[in-house]
């Protein structure tokens, strides 16, 4: 009978690991999706962005006391993980405090802890004003009503409530501590939990041994199902910033990737030998390839996610809405359509969806009539981009919404010739006189003579 | 602006055997917009002052295609390029300068994968080490104590973290160096960048050129310095609408330069 517990312990692991563990293995398979990317070159920047970034959380104290808070909240859910290990350990063997012979360590741990467990509890008050209260602007864009809201707060009471269990199951165990409680070892230093102990007193013991095992039991649990809410949340941030600040772009913001398929076309084009009608040479060979069905040309830019690359996509995965990007775009701070956010947020709901139709179709995706281009990203949106990167500047994570946007334009332009007329007439200029303005090549240096 | 300026062209120099140490490109903007070839002209006088042996292309150099690639034609944009490389490339070009960050980042990042590795400098760049190099020198005189905020040009701050160059050379003036808002790598676009330039802005409740307007007239400056011929004429416009292009000129970085030594 004693085992029961430490049984259904087990379950609740592997059933919770388990699920997220299913998850992560659609995620995966939806950011395979995308177009390939080689993105390992120059390791040693790669591994310091992360650590600098990510794990050193760089690019957050741009703005200062958001900055700050997060790194309270962050730091308080990667330390408070060393007390979800002394908790796996106990409710897996039936022991309790195991880590409790630490002695004096043991205390300086969970005395930190709980302070930590207090300060989250202040940082995530504040955020939840910043959201509700306050109103501040990048919260409350068009894009962020309904599910995004609702989304940003069930975070902000999750981690209030965990903290709050935390904080409970410890009063609750120095209370017993204090009584002499047969089980209750004589550990730890509780700095914040001592504080309400009068709240515990003349509960008497089975109360307070009732009262410690719920808030024990929640706690964990509640930590389960907060893993698990990741997945559907934009939340994934936490486990994704790591891998999407190393895969980021390396280059300098300014340059764009020159497209291949279009470089091979140039080329032929320019090249007074070339045969226009020579079979397709393959990438591989070099060499024209008989009977090769893969011949078709490739499509040029991003209408939907899966011509988007891989990195492109785990972007959207990462993002967790907070709008700096929004809040820095010059098209969004004029009240334009543009909303860099938005962009993220629209690629994300795209390949879920895109996911859930392959889930539906036994592996296979069937055409459901929709894309992400006009389905979700407008035309207006992606013509009002400055390409100034702004947006990638202020990404804490190093997301690039830019390079979707640039991504979309270029199959707007090559594969549909549905640019704005102005741009068409400066790219027509271009073309035969090339200059954007309509002067004549033969005049490029009157300047030198003019007064 | 009196003197008489001296610029031979690649074809010329090549004809009478010579290599020039750097190839000015002028750029569309500097070749043709009636504002933008002051500033052109102003940065030749520099160089003539210094005495930097340098050509242009003249009737051989063509639009980078910057606009046609951030609009999305790549097309256009890799014909441009492979066409001004063969130039670049059969005149054996080492070293480029410009006086336009969208050129310059073109030239720069863009063009190196497709055949065509330079290396290449912004204006304010090169003025800086004829500077430091004692070939040029500048004293305050006429901007002595003004106050001039610089306007950082996306494409070369954000994106190609160019941020000390301009700012050294206003600080050469013995000027007073104040800062927008939004400056560096937060500065805020003027709105021409991602071929902006060459549309209407799509519907919003304000340009995004005034807005930069209004940041900059926030530092009450007397001057507002640029380093981007685009940018010079969103500002331009902008204070225009303001109406207070009686008090306050947008001048490109190498004009002040070239004002100040009475060019």
């Amino acid at each position: 009978m004693k085992l029961i517990p430490q049984i259904v312990f087990a379950i609740v692991l592997l059933a919770g690991i388990g699920y997220f563990s299913w998850n992560v293995r659609k995620l995966i398979r939806n950011i395979k999706l995308g177009r390939k990317i080689d993105r390992t070159d120059r390791k040693t920047e790669r591994w310091k962005n992360m650590a600098r970034i990510a794990l050193g959380q760089q690019k957050m104290v741009v703005r200062p006391l958001p900055g700050l808070m997060h790194i309270i909240v962050y730091l308080g859910f990667i330390i408070i993980n060393i007390e979800v290990l002394e908790i796996i350990i106990d409710g897996l063997f039936g022991t309790h405090r195991i880590f409790a012979p630490l002695g004096a360590t043991y205390d300086v741990l969970i005395g930190s802890f709980e302070i930590l467990a207090l300060l989250v509890i202040v940082a995530v008050t504040v955020f939840w004003i910043r959201r509700n209260v306050i109103k501040l602007k990048r919260f409350i864009y068009p894009e962020m009503k309904g599910w995004p809201k609702n989304d940003g707060n069930i975070i902000l009471y999750f981690e209030a409530v965990l903290m709050f269990l935390f904080l409970t199951m410890n009063g609750a165990d120095l209370s017993l501590q204090q009584l002499g409680a047969e089980h209750y070892t004589q550990a730890g230093a509780f700095p914040i939990s001592s504080l309400w102990l009068p709240v515990f007193e003349n509960l008497g013991e089975s109360t307070l041994i009732l009262i410690e095992r719920s808030a024990w039991w929640l706690h964990i649990i509640g930590i389960l199902v907060f893993l698990n809410y990741l997945y559907f949340s934009k939340h994934l941030h936490i486990l994704l910033a790591f891998p999407n600040t190393w895969y980021a772009d390396l280059n300098p913001k300014g340059q764009f990737d020159n497209l291949e398929s279009v470089t091979n076309e140039v080329k032929l084009m320019m090249d007074p030998n070339a045969d226009p009608f020579a079979p397709v040479p393959t990438e591989a060979s070099g060499v024209p390839a008989e009977g090769d069905m893969d011949n078709v040309p490739e499509k040029f830019g991003a209408s939907d996610v899966m011509d988007l690359n891989m990195v492109q996509l785990l972007n959207a995965y990462t993002c967790t809405e907070c709008g700096r990007c929004t809040s820095e775009c010059p098209a969004s701070q004029t009240g334009k359509k543009l909303s860099p956010r938005k962009i993220m947020m629209d690629t994300r709901d795209r390949l879920e969806e895109v996911g859930k139709n392959i889930d539906a179709n036994k592996g296979e995706f069937v055409d459901d009539g929709k894309q992400l281009l006009d389905d979700y990203i407008t035309r207006e949106e992606l013509w009002a981009c400055t390409s100034c990167n702004a947006c990638v500047e202020a990404c804490p994570v190093n997301i690039n919404p830019l390079s979707i946007i640039m991504d979309i334009r270029r199959y707007l332009v090559m594969e549909q010739s549905a640019a704005p007329t102005e741009l068409n007439t400066m790219m027509t200029n271009i073309e035969n006189n090339g200059a954007p303005w309509p002067y004549n090549q033969m005049d490029r240096l009157n300047w030198i003579s003019e007064s | 602006m009196s003197e008489s300026i001296k610029v031979s062209t690649m074809a010329e120099m090549m004809a009478e055997g010579k290599t020039p140490e750097v190839l000015f490109w002028v750029g569309c903007s500097g070749s043709f917009d009636d504002r933008a070839k002051k500033i052109t002209k102003a940065f030749v006088k520099l160089l003539n002052k210094a005495g930097v042996d340098f050509a242009v292309l003249g009737t051989e150099e063509s639009c980078t295609g910057d606009p046609a690639k951030r609009s999305g034609n790549e097309m256009l944009f890799q014909m441009q390029a492979m066409t001004n490389i063969k130039v670049l490339n059969g005149y054996e070009i080492k070293k480029i300068v410009t006086a336009c960050p969208h050129c310059f980042n073109t030239l720069k990042n863009e063009y190196p994968s497709l055949g065509g590795s330079y290396e290449v400098v912004h204006h304010t760049q090169f003025l800086r080490s004829l500077l430091s190099d004692g070939r040029l020198t500048v004293e305050g005189g006429k901007y002595k104590g003004k106050r001039i905020t610089f306007h950082d040009p996306c494409y070369l701050g954000r994106a190609n973290n160019v941020y000390e160059a301009p700012r050294e050379l206003i600080q050469k003036l013995d000027a007073e160096l104040v800062e927008m808002k939004s400056c560096k790598k937060r500065g805020l676009c003027c709105g021409a960048g991602g071929a902006q330039m060459f549309k209407e802005p799509e519907k919003g409740d304000k340009d995004i050129n005034i807005e930069r307007t209004e940041q900059a007239l926030d530092t009450k400056p007397e001057i507002i310095a640029a380093g981007c011929p685009f940018c010079n004429t969103m500002l331009t416009d902008g204070i225009k609408g303001k109406e207070k292009e009686s008090e306050i000129a947008v001048m490109d970085v190498a004009e002040l330069i070239a004002n100040a030594e009475d060019l």
